[in-house]
């Protein structure tokens, strides 16, 4: 670990990989993208972006992520994952294709997402978010997003809208239903930098 | 909540961006929707008839069958695209009545109109059209479009048009970076595009909506070449079910765009793939036959 602070990765298989990078690097941060296991060496967080979902698990097993991600948990390591990201962390999925009727993830965080919990495309929204953590609402993007159907006992609920859980921590892993991305505010991404500070021995 | 707001530039163009580095594949049946799916493809583009068959046949190409889609959206879970005809807003109504979650107003189909195109900022469902160079790709942006691709010369199996399409963009956005500010009006008249588009361009350096390669792409290394050229990600129309092995070159040319840039994966991934769509040479293509060259 160089003494300028964490170095972060952001899972680059498909989705809005670049975004992230960019939100963190205004932070100041080191930011690797990741595609292969070799990519997670010297890391201490790694953002799962928003994608399509079947399309990076599909990329995770043809590339052997699976289990080094699992091991880099287990090892220290923080993880975000906003909406397909989500969905990989999360130890059940309903709404998985109708051909498979399931569909792989980490199971790292102890909740059931729901694929696609607001409906298509057309149902799409944006709203401001109440976020615990966070003194001022939060602009949030939700795209064909899913949320958090069945929360375990050692989750905790950061979030909700309209009766439906869509931000989630557990530990060492933080998932947003929504795209924080996509947005000019920086506060999420702020919160998650500060997290792998303060837990990072130096 | 009174704040919650639907069909927003920022919620059509925050989609598109969820495709980046990923392959939209055409499919005519929900169980090439299934293969497409299983394959890792990040949307499937649902018609009747891929480009291949629509050059082959000839007559007026359409809007498919409602029915037909349908059966798609309902065979895989990932969003799902249709196309219309240049023009025809009554297509574009009924396929955002069907829940579609992205039209293409397409140069493949026959055009409704040789004038203009459907105001797409009317619909609540995005729109990605077509462009050959920077003029017509911001002209369909002006209109609403929240993503672009390179229109290529679609059935022929052939990239150079697609190749041809991305350096013209490209190179057109290189162009106006290097312009001082004073010059940008003049510069618009000239792309005949709108001025706050060129304006956004000069200051940003790359279009304001996503911008995919389409049309002729048809091996794994094809589709990482339009990736490594600058472009967000691909579409595959004839160059999947056209191929002797739809499964298998699928699946790499999904790991090609993720790959891009790591020529011993897409060596590995390039191997024994079967035989690739049979291509058209495009020098052979009476000026008629031509796909590209529609659109204004």
């Amino acid at each position: 670990m160089s003494a300028a602070g964490p170095r972060v990765g952001v899972l680059a298989l498909q989705g809005a990989f670049r975004e992230h990078r960019a939100r963190l690097e205004a932070l100041g941060a080191a930011v690797a993208e990741v595609r292969l296991p070799g990519d997670l060496a010297g890391l201490s967080g790694l953002i799962l972006p928003g994608g399509e979902s079947t399309t990076m698990a599909r990329l995770m097993g043809e590339f052997g992520l699976w289990a080094p991600v699992r091991d880099f948990h287990a090892a220290g390591g923080h993880l975000w994952g906003t909406c397909a990201g989500a969905i990989l962390l999360a130890r059940e999925v309903q709404g998985a294709p109708p051909q498979f009727g399931h569909q792989d993830s980490l199971a790292l965080l102890d909740v059931t997402v729901q694929r696609n919990a607001f409906g298509r495309q057309i149902d799409s929204f944006t709203t401001d978010l109440k976020l615990e953590g966070l003194d001022a609402p939060l602009p949030a993007v939700f795209i064909r997003a899913p949320a958090f159907a069945r929360v375990g006992e050692g989750v905790q609920v950061l979030a909700t809208h309209e009766g439906q859980t869509v931000a989630v921590q557990q530990g060492r892993v933080l998932a947003t239903a929504f795209h924080p991305e996509l947005t000019g505010d920086l506060r999420l991404h702020e919160l998650f930098l500060n997290r792998l500070r303060t837990l990072t021995p130096a | 909540m009174s704040d919650v707001q639907t069909g927003t530039p920022a919620l059509k163009q925050g989609f598109a961006e969820m495709f980046k580095g990923g392959v939209i594949m055409d499919v005519v049946t929900a169980d090439q929707a299934r293969i497409a799916e299983a394959a890792g493809a990040t949307a499937v583009m649902a018609l009747e008839r891929v480009p291949a068959d629509i050059r082959k046949d000839g007559g007026v190409a359409r809007m498919s069958d409602p029915k037909m889609i349908k059966e798609i959206i309902a065979a895989v879970s990932i969003p799902v695209m249709a196309k219309v005809r240049i023009g025809h807003i009554v297509e574009a109504q009924i396929l955002q009545a069907i829940g579609v979650d992205f039209i293409d107003e397409s140069e493949v189909l026959t055009p409704a109109d040789d004038q203009y195109h459907i105001l797409k900022t009317d619909f609540k469902v995005p729109f990605v059209c077509g462009a050959k160079n920077l003029g017509e790709a911001l002209r369909r942006v002006g209109e609403g479009a929240s993503m672009i691709r390179t229109k290529g010369e679609a059935g022929t199996g052939n990239v150079i048009e697609a190749v041809r399409h991305a350096r013209t963009v490209l190179g057109e956005i290189r162009a106006i970076q290097a312009r001082p500010a004073e010059e940008l009006m003049t510069v618009a008249r000239d792309l005949q595009a709108p001025y706050e588009l060129v304006k956004y361009v000069h200051a940003n350096g790359k279009l304001p909506v996503v911008n995919f390669a389409a049309g002729g792409v048809a091996t794994p290394a094809d589709a990482a070449l339009m990736m490594a050229l600058g472009l967000d990600g691909v579409f595959v129309g004839s160059g999947i079910f056209k191929s002797d092995n739809p499964e298998r070159r699928a699946q790499a040319i999904v790991k090609a765009v993720t790959h891009f840039q790591n020529p011993e994966v897409l060596a590995e991934i390039s191997e024994d793939l079967g035989a690739p769509m049979t291509g058209i040479n495009i020098d052979d293509l009476i000026p008629a036959e031509r796909l590209a060259t529609r659109g204004w």
